[in-house]
């Protein structure tokens, strides 16, 4: 069993060992007993479905066929895939800048990803989102948006809408959110709000330990982030969030622990992206320190060390794996090319969708 | 048979109206269990209608209005109430960069049907940030309606629309208007798209635009200017974003004069809005004077009482201004 560790219970409030790059402990292959083998290999393949997706739009960064700014969180897979695994589609996902995984991990295609991205009509924000904005409210995400924080207390509205509607086995509000939105006060209200009114909703904060360009000890003074939530009386876990099984198992606790009344549950996971704040390069923002630890935590891939983890424990082999890698790329290829030919949206359609009507949601879904 | 009502109870009423007849609306805000937070306007409705469904709140104005979006995109109409625009300043990253913004940069996919009062309440010597009319800054956004009742039937009938109208909406209404007393029409169920500027009061010399509270002192303004001879016609814009100008236009050339009176400042706002809509539409040769506003003094709102006296104009100051347009050539 991986262990799942309450965030008061890290000393002093500090990441200590987890936020170590040197640290050879979450470097090996997941602890795997337990855990049931479709459902691995169904999260393997998704996350390998979001790493090559953002590579190929990495890719196309570079080859200047995508324009618009695209945060990607190569590196962070494990986090929306192993919470994915226990919500359903009445449930209300936001996202942030940085939600490629988030929307795929619940259902958004890559397809409808990459035409977004290009601008196209096809895309699943009809090509007015580029990849900042996007929309899935028919698998339960709502939406994502960059400015830092914002969606917090909306999924805490949607939580409240939720326990409106029942209050036995509720659906839940979801928010993503990065450790520098914790610097945002908006994060504080949503979490005094959610713990008073005892609103089903799981804040997961994305603890990867940068903002866009300042490292975590250069804005907080402690790194554990789950302390916020300490302070408001809602049980909070920070775990590897490299780690699949890890998190599943938090999100797990958490989410049922809502869904039955419980109140709110905050999930910090930690990890960091390979790639820069925006765009295809490694480093764009921090120089060469984060260089030399980003080689270290490369070797925290979490997919790597889930594949590991699959074949020492003789769930899957080496074939297998690599058949289902074979898969992924050849349906992103055609989903890229599938892209590329889809049309841009007509030029009138600017003023028509400044109002537009509710689509169905919550309950009514 | 007498059926009379004040502005601030026929809100109040609109919210019963929603609350009895849709089960998916709900309220929330700071001080809504509070006798004197809201004045009449929300008296008794937790009592009526249940702490679950008329919810006050920790002071957060950003998260609570964002919990009212957030509910709203989830199958629910929101009505989320702030007692003094000053403070809903602190919640506008959620009106302006979320409510506003949600249909389009999704694609025109969904909508949240959020309704935002946002009170203005000035004088009594609150001083600067207790008494701002901010509805210019946010009728400057595309894709947020700002809707601004001056009678008990707009104030009542407006929020009802706003609120079925399943986009967002900024209500906002003045505080000084909350003891105007009106005949009460029957409850009509309206559509706010087809909501707009409104000729109150018929005249031949002068147009008087307004909204809100405006619209209120420039009735009584264009009583006085009666008895000096001066027939005023008095618009009422009721909405101000989509703005349709048609109705002001249609005013201004028939009177040839326009006074645009607002209360909220000069620079950028709804009054120079005004009258360069009806410029760049009426031909020269309509105006026989040259237009003006009237809004409040450019500085913030003072304490002392002597300097509120200065600050905030009154009726006769509107009857001068146009005094001033009309006396030339009448």
């Amino acid at each position: 069993m991986s262990t799942i560790t309450k965030s008061k219970d890290f000393k002093d409030y500090s990441l200590g060992s987890l936020e170590d790059p040197l640290n050879e402990k979450f470097k090996s292959s997941i602890n795997l007993d337990g855990e049931n083998k479709e459902q691995l290999l169904f999260d393997y393949k998704q996350m390998l479905l979001i790493r090559k997706t953002e590579e190929k739009i990495s890719e196309q960064l570079v080859a200047g066929e995508i324009k618009c700014p695209c945060h990607l969180a190569i590196g962070q897979e494990a986090i929306p895939v192993g919470i994915s695994r226990f919500l359903r589609k009445s449930d209300r996902v936001f996202g942030t800048h940085r939600s490629h995984g988030h929307f795929i991990a619940i259902g958004g295609t890559a397809e409808s990803l990459f035409a977004e991205v290009l601008g196209k009509a096809s895309g699943c924000s009809k090509g007015f989102g580029g990849s900042m904005h996007l929309y899935g409210k028919e698998f339960g995400f709502y939406g994502s948006v960059p400015i830092v924080g914002a969606t917090i207390s909306l999924a805490v509205g949607a939580g409240l809408a939720a326990q409106m509607d029942k209050k036995e086995n509720s659906d839940m509000g979801v928010c993503y959110f990065g450790d520098g939105a914790a610097e945002e006060g908006t994060l504080h209200e949503s979490l005094n709000f959610a713990s008073i009114f005892n609103i089903p909703v799981l804040f997961v904060c994305e603890n990867n330990l940068f903002s866009s360009h300042l490292h975590i000890s250069q804005r907080q003074p402690k790194s554990v982030v789950g302390r916020y939530a300490d302070a408001h009386d809602i049980l909070s876990y920070t775990v590897d969030g490299n780690d699949l099984v890890a998190v599943s198992q938090a999100a797990q606790a958490l989410i049922d622990n809502s869904r039955n009344g419980g109140g709110p549950g905050f999930l910090e996971v930690v990890t960091y992206r390979w790639k820069g704040h925006v765009g295809p390069q490694d480093d764009m923002d921090v120089g060469i320190k984060r260089g030399e630890a980003l080689n270290h935590w490369k070797k925290r891939d979490p997919i790597r060390r889930l594949s590991e983890g699959l074949i020492k424990s003789n769930l899957s082999t080496e074939g297998q794996l690599s058949a289902i890698q074979k898969e992924v790329d050849q349906s992103i290829q055609q989903d890229w090319e599938s892209a590329l030919q889809a049309p841009y949206p007509e030029k009138s359609t600017l003023l028509s969708a400044v109002y537009s009507q509710p689509s169905p949601g919550g309950k009514n879904v | 048979m007498s059926n009379k009502m004040t502005f601030g109870k026929a809100i109040r009423d609109a919210h019963r109206y929603l609350l009895e007849n849709y089960p998916e609306v709900f309220v929330i805000g700071q001080g809504l269990w509070s006798p004197w937070y809201v004045g009449s306007s929300m008296t008794d409705l937790d009592k009526d209608f249940g702490t679950e469904r008329v919810i006050d709140t920790p002071v957060s104005e950003d998260c609570c209005t964002g919990v009212a979006i957030g509910a709203a995109l989830s199958g629910y109409k929101t009505l989320v109430i702030h007692p003094r625009m000053d403070f809903m300043i602190l919640a506008t990253n959620q009106i302006v960069n979320q409510a506003a913004k949600w249909s389009h940069m999704l694609g025109g996919q969904d909508s949240p049907s959020v309704t935002v009062r946002g009170i203005i309440n000035r004088g009594g010597q609150q001083g600067a940030q207790h008494s701002q009319a901010l509805h210019g800054w946010y009728a400057n956004i595309p894709g947020l309606k700002v809707v601004m009742p001056a009678t008990p039937n707009d104030a009542r009938e407006l929020l009802i629309s706003s609120v079925l109208s399943g986009t967002p909406v900024m209500f906002v209404e003045d505080r000084w208007l909350y003891d105007w007393e009106d005949e009460m029409l029957p409850i009509k169920e309206v559509d706010l798209s087809k909501q707009g500027p409104n000729v109150l009061k018929q005249g031949e010399h002068i147009t008087l635009v307004g909204s809100g509270y405006t619209t209120y002192q420039n009735t009584k303004a264009a009583k006085i200017l009666g008895g000096k001879g001066v027939s005023a016609e008095v618009v009422d814009l009721r909405v101000i974003n989509p703005l349709d100008i048609t109705e002001v236009l249609n005013s201004v050339e028939k009177t040839g004069r326009l006074l645009a009176v607002d209360s909220g400042w000069a620079n950028c706002g709804l009054a120079g809005e005004i009258i360069a809509a009806v410029s760049e539409k009426l031909p020269a040769t309509k105006w026989k004077e040259t237009p003006k506003r009237l809004t409040t003094v450019n500085s913030p709102a003072p304490t002392s009482g002597s300097l509120e006296d200065e600050f905030y104009f009154n009726e006769q100051d509107i009857v001068n201004k146009a005094l001033e347009i009309v006396r030339n050539n009448q």
